[in-house]
């Protein structure tokens, strides 16, 4: 869940085609193949790491978990170090498709936060299997002139109201607002804020949250994962359910841009889902020895922080927070304060077959069948 | 009179007696050789439609687990000496009862007619002025039509987002000479999908109906004319016919991509815009189901591909019958 500019697609395409550049790379022992959400590290990360280990990095992105399922499940891809997040990591680990860290190759790994490596053991018991890389929130981006042009300045921005209530969506509909194409997080907070439990499997609750989202679907541009980030920064949509770094992005471009837009992240006070990224290394890696040096690199407390600094997500790297930039540190969107962190939610994995029913429901919603 | 008879046919039955093994020889030459000819059309198909279509259709009798890769297998080796094979036609039955699949092939089936019709109705006049121009200005034409393709497809459709958004080159354009008030909505609607398919496929209508047109004899038109026919009259007795071969070539080389498109409707559509690629997608990556996408894939080929087929015969035989 990070700031992808780049479509699935180009990303897929351009996975396709590391495959085929590792198939000639594998008899090279020195390299390494990294897959990684795009825009999701600092722009001399790799350089840096190249220079000092001697090995040449094969850096390729992709801007869904949907799509980096979909290529791990195909197998035999050649990657050896992949960023899933929670709950598909979980399941992927179910899948058998990842090795066992070698924690004895990985001594930067007291740096890592332990309450994040603790909520990250919910997917992961015992952090066998994966290095946190970094967390956020999924939220609400606005463009704030539009919204308020169209709500009055001394609106409410700090609510799901801004999607979730027909009212309102639909004073907005004509500016465009937008949900992520994700659906148990998009499911999970709508169960929130009609008050019932995020988490729930029960299929009451589900329907409940399919008649809300259904009232709200005429108000609704699109469905989409990365397509808000440029729409947002140029004042083509206006509210977007999205990912907090990505607004972040979105904000920066706009500001960037010749359009007077300014966009705003909210994490909206009904709650909202937490979620974490996980570096780890898929079973038959052909290049597990670097993989491991990769992680215990990025565990640098520095290297962290630059990450951090370059991409505004927050680290689960505990010692880089002194050298994070005080805008980011102190910004309550990127780290929140106690208060809202306990009104966040995680992202379990469903057993299959309420996963089933509720991905049929959102190809429902998705379609208005 | 006999013996120069004799001897005249006897070099004759040498020179037979001498080329009977190496006419053999090549004969056999050439077999293998044409043999060899044959064969690449159909190693093609084999490898690269066939080996495809079978891999997709043992997966679509499988069933969904957690795992890599993610579906059960086909074949389960027991103590016998025989694989058991372990099938399921749940996936198929899944597609009959859900309404969804059928409103989206029905669905992708409207749009896809409804472009190759637009196509065929701004390629005609295009392929036809292409056909009647001076040879060197066909040149130039010809590579008009084919520029575009040098661009990269994604890009092209990138850029009818610009073209086409509320912030885009038209809305920009109509608000600031004062004829809109208000942008108009174009972008992720039906309307942004045709424009996005036609605009795409039209190459692929223009180049068939051309070679067709090209190739029209020009006499034909001529005698009509001297026969007292109206332009008009000529168009629709005489060139229209000619070309239908053109017409159904092009047709089908914009409907069958048209019906599948996945990248058009999911770049410029709305979510109203139900495709069966994006159907397809979504029970690939989003519900994690092999099974079930592949099944949609197979019922696809045959409601999709299998008339086509057939028409294509019966065209053939009509043209042999013709001939």
């Amino acid at each position: 869940m990070s700031q992808g500019i780049k479509r699935g697609l180009s990303a897929s395409v351009s996975a396709a085609a590391l495959i085929f550049a590792t198939g000639a790379a594998t008899a090279q022992e020195d390299t390494l193949n990294v897959y990684n959400w795009s825009d999701y590290i600092a722009a001399d990360t790799v350089p840096k790491f190249e220079e000092e280990f001697g090995v040449s990095v094969n850096y390729d992105v992709y801007d869904s978990n949907e799509v980096l399922e979909g290529t791990l499940m195909a197998g035999g891809t050649g990657y050896d170090v992949v960023v899933p997040s929670g709950s598909f990591f979980q399941r992927q680990i179910e899948a058998g498709i990842y090795q066992k860290l070698d924690k004895s190759k990985l001594d930067n790994w007291d740096h890592l936060d332990p309450q994040i490596l603790e909520q990250v053991a919910q997917y992961d018991p015992g952090n066998e299997y994966g290095v946190p890389y970094m967390w956020g929130t999924t939220g609400i981006g606005y463009n704030v002139a539009m919204v308020e042009e169209r709500l009055g300045a001394d609106a409410d921005f700090d609510t799901w109201d801004l999607i979730f209530d027909p009212e309102t969506a639909a004073k907005l509909a004509d500016c465009g607002v937008t949900l992520l194409d994700a659906p148990t997080e998009v499911f999970n907070t709508a169960r929130q804020y009609l008050g019932l439990d995020p988490l729930s499997t029960d299929e009451d609750d589900l329907q409940a949250a399919v008649d809300l989202i259904m009232e709200i679907r005429p108000h609704i541009r699109y469905f989409h994962s990365s397509q808000y980030i440029n729409d947002l920064a140029n004042g083509e949509v206006c509210v977007s359910m999205g990912w907090s770094g990505d607004v972040f992005i979105a904000a920066d471009r706009a500001e960037a841009g010749e359009r007077d837009v300014e966009v705003a992240y909210t994490i909206p006070r009904e709650g909202a889902t937490i979620w974490f990224d996980i570096m780890a290394i898929p079973e038959g890696a052909p290049h597990p020895d670097n993989a491991h040096k990769w992680l215990n690199y990025q565990m640098r407390p520095e290297v962290a922080a630059e990450n951090v600094n370059y991409v505004w997500y927050a680290t689960a790297n505990q010692d880089a927070l002194p050298m994070i930039d005080d805008d980011i540190k102190n910004d309550p969107a990127i780290y929140p304060s106690e208060e809202v962190m306990e009104s966040l939610f995680v992202d379990l994995p469903q057993e299959p077959r309420f996963a089933r029913v509720q991905t049929r429901a959102w190809t429902r919603v998705k379609t208005g069948q | 009179m006999t013996a120069t008879a004799g001897e005249r046919r006897k070099p004759k039955g040498r020179a037979t007696a001498l080329r009977a093994p190496f006419h053999a020889l090549a004969q056999r030459i050439g077999l293998s050789g044409r043999g060899l000819v044959v064969a690449v059309p159909y190693f093609w198909l084999i490898a690269f439609f066939l080996l495809p279509f079978i891999i997709v259709a043992k997966i679509s009798l499988s069933q969904m687990i957690i795992g890599r890769p993610p579906f059960t297998d086909f074949f389960v080796w027991s103590d016998a000496w025989l694989p058991e094979i372990q099938a399921y036609l749940d996936n198929y039955r899944w597609l009959l009862q859900d309404s969804l699949y059928w409103v989206a092939y029905l669905n992708s089936v409207k749009i896809a007619l409804i472009s190759t019709l637009f196509c065929l109705l701004i390629g005609y006049p295009m392929a036809y002025a292409i056909a009647r121009a001076k040879p060197t200005v066909r040149t130039l034409l010809l590579l008009m039509v084919i520029l575009p393709f040098w661009t990269s497809f994604l890009l092209r459709v990138y850029a009818w987002m610009g073209i086409l958004r509320n912030t885009g080159v038209v809305n920009n354009t109509l608000t600031s000479l004062g004829i809109l008030d208000q942008p108009i909505q174009m972008m992720n609607t039906d309307f942004s999908v045709y424009v996005g398919i036609v605009y795409t496929y039209l190459p692929f209508m223009i180049l068939p109906l051309y070679a067709t047109l090209e190739k029209l004899d020009g006499a034909l038109l001529e005698a009509a004319e001297d026969l007292g026919a109206k332009p008009w009259k000529v168009f629709l007795t005489v060139t229209l016919p000619l070309s239908l071969p053109g017409i159904v070539a092009g047709s089908m080389l914009v409907f069958i991509p048209a019906v599948g498109e996945y990248v058009i409707p999911e770049l410029l559509g709305g979510p109203d815009t139900l495709m069966i690629g994006r159907v397809l997608w979504d029970e690939f990556f989003s519900n994690r189901d092999w099974p079930v996408a592949s099944a949609v894939t197979i019922v696809l080929i045959l409601v999709l591909v299998i008339p086509l087929a057939l028409f294509q015969r019966h065209q053939a035989k009509v043209q042999e019958r013709e001939a």
